[in-house]
């Protein structure tokens, strides 16, 4: 076989596992998202008889009292409190661990390294956020949410600030500027590229939390979206076409955005972890 | 450092920074080995000492936790490593479809773990699910892949891989195209083939990429848990439990002291595991 020829199955082999392998689980909730829930009991990847999608759809927002409208909210809200807060604190303490070392620095990188490692003791943070009445509230959790990401976002920062030169604030020093006017009007504007960076994979991670919501925010005011896909599922019935479209709807934010910021998604991911 | 120095890079920048991170992560993980030797209520606790450790490695359905955790780590941490560095170059390769294919690998990454994990459960039903369907159109029987406590742990685990796969790839991508070019150019005045370009020179040379990916996934496998919950809840009886979800269900059920020692342990096994793996592993890179 020649080599073109070579090439060219290998690249047809390779586009026909992506469509069994990946397209296909995405066909599967869309088409049954679009069924009535007999038909989507079925399981089966066959294109509906009639499409349901404006009944299902409303019937998932409606759903248990408007959850999923609430839950939407409670999740927007979190992403972009949680993001907001991140990204001043990582930013601020990023700044200082690349630019100062003295005998802290060790132990401060010690601490970062280890909250990469270790998993949260669930119920000791449960009994620290009671004991500051933030057990349940939008504010505990939000400082959760920094507090475990703070480690990834810091590396983050700390990495970036590599590439800005010392010498920039050198003549800022010089020029007799104090050290927060340095940082926030010289420093945090070239911080840009990596502050996107750090919003678009928090806000992936964050909307999509599903363990810490589920700890630190439990309640039926305080649901998340990823919560509300429990609505249609019980013991005993599971609406199928409802679950589907629950799926769907919490689905189709995240891969709007995947759309857009592909490329800084993908560079947030490797930037704080491969060394070159 | 001089004193404009210290004024200016001043330790106040760290504060917010180091209040939340102490207050919320560093006090709950250092308070945890204490309440991890009470029966307690969050209200009122009392000492008894090892008893919850006594009881968490004697009692069968939670020390099957130990077990399933490890091997859910390495099974998923060993076939990310090997797909990641296989798509990794096939996506670095001369191919048109290149960037179809590196979007398409990496779009599960972005959707919620409860959802894969739902729809694949669907997926994997014994009677209606496609899998088994697709199976039998092809001649070979179906399989139970959640009921059977034997398979159980791997379907959930072969699901893991198709999320986090795409994770794996990206890390591969960069740390193949880092590899100088000279490389592959001395490679081709010697003569090498396709096989020793991969033996060769990407193997050895993406070591970061694959110290990398094998941290991530094996401190994630480790600690799984969303994924496990919303396909199997552990069971069927105990056969998919993990530490982390032996951790839900006694926090579930009230036991707060015996889920906390469970956090212990599952912070002394991450932290025997990982440590040392990181060391051995960086101990080996070499520089490009």
């Amino acid at each position: 076989m020649s080599r073109s020829m070579k090439r060219l199955s290998l690249e047809a082999a390779a586009v026909i596992l992506s469509i069994l392998i990946f397209w296909i689980p995405l066909y599967f909730v869309l088409v049954n998202a679009l069924k009535d829930a007999p038909g989507a009991s079925e399981l089966t990847i066959s294109w509906p008889s009639t499409v349901h999608l404006w009944s299902n759809l409303k019937e998932v927002v409606i759903a248990n009292d408007y959850m999923l409208l609430r839950a939407f909210y409670n999740s927007t809200l979190l992403t972009i409190l949680s993001i907001v807060l991140m990204v001043m604190v990582c930013a601020m303490a990023g700044f200082i661990m690349h630019r100062r070392s003295d005998r802290l620095t060790p132990v401060i990188g010690f601490f970062v390294l280890a909250g990469l490692i270790i998993p949260p003791a669930i119920v000791p943070t449960i009994w620290v956020l009671d004991n500051l009445q933030l057990f349940k509230t939008m504010t505990g959790i939000v400082l959760v949410e920094v507090a475990l990401g703070f480690p990834f976002g810091v590396i983050l920062f700390r990495n970036f600030m590599g590439g800005i030169p010392r010498e920039i604030d050198e003549a800022a020093i010089i020029d007799g500027c104090g050290g927060f006017r340095l940082f926030f009007r010289i420093i945090l504007p070239l911080l840009k590229p990596v502050t996107a960076t750090m919003i678009v994979t928090s806000s992936v991670s964050i909307f999509n939390d599903f363990v810490n919501p589920l700890y630190f925010f439990p309640g039926s005011e305080n649901v998340t979206v990823q919560l509300t896909l429990y609505n249609f599922m019980s013991q005993y019935t599971t609406q199928y076409n409802l679950l589907f479209m629950n799926i769907l709807v919490i689905t189709v934010p995240l891969l709007i955005l995947f759309l857009f910021f592909n490329n800084k998604i993908v560079s947030g991911m490797t930037a704080g972890s491969v060394k070159g | 450092m001089n004193k404009v120095m210290k004024r200016t890079y001043s330790y106040a920048f760290l504060l917010p920074a180091a209040v939340i991170y102490l207050i919320i992560f560093i006090l709950p993980t250092i308070m945890s080995f204490f309440f991890s030797l009470t029966r307690w209520t969050l209200f009122d606790w009392e000492f008894i000492g090892f008893d919850n450790f006594v009881t968490f490695f004697q009692e069968a359905s939670l020390s099957i936790g130990f077990k399933n955790t490890f091997i859910y780590a390495v099974v998923t941490c060993l076939l990310k490593v090997v797909i990641g560095l296989l798509l990794g170059v096939l996506l670095t390769s001369k191919i048109r479809t290149r960037g179809y294919l590196r979007s398409v690998v990496f779009f599960p990454t972005l959707v919620s773990t409860i959802a894969v994990g739902i729809a694949f459960s669907m997926m994997m039903h014994p009677t209606l699910g496609l899998i088994n369907k697709a199976l039998e159109a092809i001649g070979i029987p179906a399989v139970d892949w959640l009921g059977n406590p034997d398979l159980a742990l791997f379907s959930v685990a072969l699901t893991d891989v198709w999320k986090g796969v795409g994770f794996a790839t990206v890390i591969y991508i960069a740390g193949i195209m880092s590899i100088p070019e000279q490389y592959y150019e001395a490679l081709q005045i010697d003569g090498g083939n396709a096989f020793q370009k991969f033996r060769h020179i990407i193997v050895p040379l993406s070591r970061s990429a694959t110290n990398t990916v094998i941290i991530f996934a094996f401190i994630g496998g480790l600690r799984s848990f969303d994924l496990i919950w919303s396909m199997t809840r552990g069971g069927p009886g105990y056969a998919t439990d993990v530490i982390a979800s032996i951790i839900y269900k006694q926090y579930q059920a009230g036991f707060y002291g015996l889920a906390t020692a469970g956090n212990v342990i599952l912070f002394v096994f991450v932290a025997l595991l990982a440590f040392p793996l990181n060391y051995f592993l960086t101990r080996k890179e070499v520089d490009l």
